[in-house]
């Protein structure tokens, strides 16, 4: 199995306090990979080293054979935030036509990566609303639908789908799991544990740790639990590896 | 850096002032206003002649000081500009862009403050209309330029604010307006020479005064333009890729 990102010995430290402590990681190419956690875990963290946002106090972190946030990288990941991370005060397609811009295609080209985006997050209707006019979850939406923009080899999504309805949230993941299925590197974090069943990859994180790297089948599997929410409290109470 | 990106970033914060009348309201129709109002305080042409030409060159200055701070600090804490730091832009092209873009704006200001104090104010200023609206410009120009800078040092909307009188009020009390610069204590007359307003309210005056373009005019409007240079470069350090 191809190897998209390679993570040895990686620490960050804010205020002396560890955010990341010693990670080890080797994540598969063109899979879901989820970096499930409770809030304060150190995945965001780990996104943000990933993208090459977040200093490191040590260690290494390679994304496609590059050290993390390497400027060659740039373009062929895309990074979507916690937070909405575009511009409430313009329409959905000014939003997403800008970013296109800003990942260097031409003007030509941009309406017609904004309109095939725009059906992929299902906000055609909205297309000319302000953003902040929009609901939660078509503000999520667009907001995904920037980071689907470009035809990224890797997503970075932080928590893409949090205080979106399970309709919703059912619907983003068939298209996760559709990019996926054309070669797409996703890595998807969230503190909700009944989202890991849908990830082919998971990382379980807890205190800046990896508790435990493995498929669901295998987590479930090695720790004798039902559920991943399960397994996850086993392996906090227990060793830090399955067995 | 890439013309392209730097242009399309300058659309982007026209079309999202565009979708906010109100502040648009406020820049273009404020200055003048205040201009008008003094008119009525000092019912003396003398006075009024004298200073209003100097007020064009500190009213565009502290509004878009105000604006761009703002704007760019909500660039920094809604995640906006963590998106665009992992694409492939330079930071030369935000930085710039937001110039080009508040340069539009201030153009816009200056020529209707300046054809409101001119044309209905029947203020005179022996410089013309173009010299005028230069002086007017390029201060706008240093406003957008500290802005930019000062807000990396703000962490919310408040303390962008409060900047304004920390920063922009000790310029205003030595440049002149007030008392004459050479009847001020020698620390402040010091203090004056570094301020960039000073140059700015200098500039002003020349114009007023002289019909003819004079190298003192060259000087002072040189010496404003360097500042606002220097801000910008100032400004695109504080924009890290990796915090």
């Amino acid at each position: 199995m191809e190897t998209a990102i390679t993570v040895k010995g990686l620490s960050v430290v804010y205020d002396g306090f560890k955010a990341l402590d010693d990670v080890d990681l080797e994540l598969p190419a063109s899979k879901i990979t989820g970096f499930i956690g409770p809030s304060g875990a150190g995945k965001t963290t780990l996104i943000r080293v990933l993208v090459g946002r977040q200093k490191i106090a040590g260690g290494t972190a390679t994304v496609f054979g590059r050290a993390a946030g390497s400027a060659k990288l740039r373009g062929q990941f895309s990074y979507m935030t916690q937070s909405l991370s575009v511009y409430p005060d313009l329409t959905v397609r000014e939003n997403l036509s800008y970013f296109a811009r800003m990942l260097g295609m031409r003007r030509a080209d941009v309406k017609a990566a904004v309109t095939s985006v725009l059906q992929q997050v299902d906000l055609m209707p909205q297309s000319a609303q302000i953003v902040g006019s929009l609901s939660g979850g078509q503000k999520q939406r667009t907001s995904l639908g920037v980071a689907l923009l470009g035809d990224p080899e890797l997503l970075f999504l932080d928590e893409p789908t949090v205080g979106l309805d399970p309709v919703l949230r059912e619907e983003l993941w068939l298209l996760f799991r559709a990019l996926a299925a054309k070669g797409k590197t996703i890595i998807v974090s969230s503190h909700v544990m009944d989202e890991a069943d849908r990830c082919d990859d998971l990382v379980l994180i807890r205190g800046g740790k990896v508790l435990a790297h493995a498929s669901p089948q295998k987590l479930c599997e090695t720790t004798h639990s039902q559920t991943i929410e399960e397994a996850f409290v086993k392996l906090v109470g227990g060793s830090n590896e399955p067995a | 850096m890439s013309p392209r990106k730097t242009s399309a970033t300058s659309r982007r914060v026209l079309a999202q002032l565009r979708h906010d009348p109100r502040t648009l309201g406020l820049l273009f129709v404020v200055p003048p206003v205040l201009i008008t109002v003094l008119k009525y305080v000092f019912q003396n042409d003398l006075v009024f002649d004298h200073l209003a030409p100097m007020l064009l060159g500190i009213f565009p200055m502290v509004m878009m000081f105000l604006v761009t701070s703002i704007a760019t600090l909500r660039e920094r804490t809604n995640g906006t500009l963590e998106r665009l730091m992992t694409m492939p832009m330079g930071k030369v092209d935000f930085i710039l862009g937001y110039a080009a873009a508040f340069s539009v704006v201030a153009l816009l200001q200056a020529s209707i403050a300046t054809g409101v104090m001119l044309g209905l104010l029947h203020v005179t200023v022996l410089g013309g209309t173009l010299a005028t609206i230069i002086g007017a410009v390029l201060a706008a120009f240093l406003g957008t330029a500290l802005g930019l800078f000062v807000s990396a040092f703000a962490a919310n909307e408040f303390q962008a604010v409060q900047f304004m009188p920390a920063f922009i009020l000790p310029q205003l009390l030595v440049c002149g307006l007030f008392v004459a610069r050479t009847q001020m204590a020698k620390l402040l007359q010091w203090l004056a020479d570094i301020f960039p307003l000073t140059y700015s309210v200098d500039a002003m005056k020349q114009i007023t005064d002289h019909r003819n373009w004079t190298g003192a005019l060259t000087r002072d409007l040189l010496v404003v333009l360097a500042y606002a240079i220097a801000a910008l470069l100032l400004g695109s350090l504080t924009i890290r890729r990796s915090t």
